[in-house]
């Protein structure tokens, strides 16, 4: 199977903290990956190296074969691997419309104008479209800073897809949501993703919506990988069910 | 950015407005609105970087560097063309802001303001330190020509032509920097001053758009350097480059407002017209009027004096 992603070797410390120890994972097409862990377990160091946000001590990470380990988060954004945030990085005062016009100005073909207006009809109509793929166009003209958290990180996600990535990591997509409405909110986002043929990590603390969702789970512990493979094995696997999924139910209650 | 469709249709109508009631005007307010009207540009130049966020507290540089350059190319390289100098002050800031900018674009917040005030003192110090340009004193330009043409009725400096080409210069300036504004350009502004790490994850560059618009603002505010010094004939360094006509900039541009690039204009004109009227009648109160003034804005507009037009146009 050919790989979209693969990291080989990675390790990053911060100080006397090992935030990634030898991570090597591959990652075929259209995979979707949930990434377990307790807090402080690395994952979204992971994300972060993946993204050029951060640089591994050592190590190879590799996008189609290419490596990519030195690139910043601009030039990995350019290649196709897109992210969202624990916390949405979204435009505050500005509108949901807004705050996806810009994304899709950003990644038009026609490059960044500076003379052409970047409220054409083509981009128009192209964020009604996301605008309703994801279910926020109720709050189209208000201002993102005053949304609820669950508009505001399925905005953060639109945001991410536009540009039409091919490896799209989710970091906590759920986090802040009430637990009734995590999973309508997860439907819309693997919905949208499935259609659009992107390869998916998404980092989740909710071992249902790992189970429902993903179809290879990563579980890590300490900056390691402990367990990789589909998700009934890792979610059974003794080790994992220590140091992941029991705090986790912990956590919850 | 709701009522920019109506932006360009009323810069239309003031730049007609302008120009035909120059005959009934006295030659004072001719000259308070050629001065109003460059000094606006300079605020509109500082608009452009204001709207991503960066506030310049040394633009007075880009003012002098504009008006300098086109004085010096008047007085000693013998350039009698109006529109020349024009282009040789806008080039003059442009150049200067292109080189710094490689620097500037790596600051942000009271960093940014003030490298840029420190290469603004360094240029004054250079000025004030050389004789050969009057030092503190400055130094006289001749009347310039234009494409050839120069006035005959040399009695007075503000002549038609010179306070036509400032109205519609600062028309074509508001014009362009309105349309760059709705451009992705204008719009990657904003996104760097709401949030950066979301700009640079959507694939674009924020430094290169802070170089970028550092540049366009320099010009434009040297622009203004250029037809201040065309009016008053005579450039000094304190009231080009000194820190308290950058102070002055930064002052119109928070009593302004960066909603629409007409503000600047308005805020401007409003300020060289109580300046004018308070050193007359009131000079000791002057400094406290501004305080008051600028106390109010910013406590009950911070969006500046736009804002009051923003109400109004959505009452109507």
């Amino acid at each position: 199977m050919s790989t979209v992603l693969e990291t080989r070797g990675l390790n990053k410390r911060f100080g006397a903290v090992i935030a990634a120890a030898d991570i090597a994972i591959a990652i075929g097409p259209q995979e979707v990956v949930g990434i377990i862990g307790a807090n402080g377990a690395g994952k979204t160091t992971f994300i972060n190296m993946v993204t050029g946000y951060l640089k591994p001590d050592s190590g190879a990470i590799l996008y189609r074969d290419r490596e990519i380990t030195a690139l910043g988060p601009r030039a990995v954004t350019r290649l196709g691997i897109h992210r969202s945030f624990q916390i949405p990085q979204i435009f505050p005062e500005l509108s949901v419309f807004d705050n996806l016009l810009v994304a899709l100005g950003i990644a038009a073909e026609t490059g960044i104008t500076f003379w052409r207006p970047l409220r054409t009809p083509a981009l128009t109509e192209r964020a009604e479209e996301i605008l309703e793929r994801y279910r926020i166009d109720e709050y189209r003209d208000q201002a993102v800073g005053v949304l609820p958290q669950g508009a505001r990180k399925l905005l953060d996600i639109a945001m991410a897809m536009v540009g039409a990535p091919t490896v799209l990591l989710l970091d906590e997509p759920t986090s802040g949501i009430s637990a009734d409405e995590k999973m309508a909110m997860m439907d819309t986002i693997m919905a949208v993703l499935a259609a659009a043929e992107v390869t998916v990590l998404f980092v989740e603390h909710d071992m249902e919506v790992v189970a429902r969702y993903a179809r290879r789970v990563a579980a890590f512990a300490d900056g390691a990988i402990i367990a990789d493979g589909d998700p009934d094995t890792v979610l059974g696997d003794s080790e994992v069910r220590t140091t992941v999924v029991g705090p986790e139910l912990h956590r919850r209650g | 950015m709701g009522g920019g469709g109506r932006t360009i249709p009323a810069l239309l109508v003031t730049l007609a407005v302008l120009l035909a009631v120059h005959p009934m005007l006295p030659g004072w307010a001719v000259n308070m609105v050629g001065l109003s009207l460059a000094n606006g540009l300079a605020v509109l130049g500082l608009l452009v970087i204001m709207r991503a966020g960066l506030v310049s507290f040394g633009h007075g540089l880009y003012f002098g560097l504009g008006s300098y350059g086109a004085a010096m190319a008047a007085t000693f390289l013998g350039v009698t063309d109006a529109f020349l100098m024009i282009a040789i002050g806008m080039a003059s800031a442009a150049l200067v802001a292109f080189v710094l900018g490689f620097l500037m674009a790596r600051y942000r917040g009271i960093f940014f303001a003030l490298l840029n005030l420190a290469f603004s003192m360094l240029l004054y110090g250079l000025l004030v330190n050389s004789a050969v340009l009057g030092s503190t004193d400055g130094f006289s330009m001749p009347i310039p020509s234009y494409l050839g043409y120069a006035p005959v009725d040399a009695t007075s400096r503000v002549s038609f032509l010179l306070y036509a080409l400032i109205c519609v210069l600062a028309f074509a300036a508001a014009l362009v920097v309105h349309r760059y504004l709705q451009s992705t350009m204008g719009y990657i502004g904003e996104g760097i001053r709401e949030n950066e790490v979301r700009v640079e994850y959507l694939g674009a560059s924020v430094r290169r758009a802070i170089h970028i618009k550092y540049v366009i603002a320099a010009a434009i505010t040297g622009l203004g350097g250029v037809l201040t010094v065309l009016l008053i004939g005579h450039v000094t360094p304190e009231d080009t480059v000194y820190w308290t006509k950058s102070g002055e900039l930064v002052f119109v541009a928070i009593l302004s407002g960066t909603g629409s690039v007409a503000a600047p204009f308005l805020g401007s004109m409003l300020f060289e017209l109580v300046r004018t009227y308070a050193l007359q009648y009131a000079p000791d109160l002057w400094q406290m009027l501004l305080g008051a003034t600028l106390l109010a804005v910013i406590m009950f507009l911070p969006g500046g004096l736009w804002s009051v037009v923003r109400l109004a146009r959505r009452k109507a």
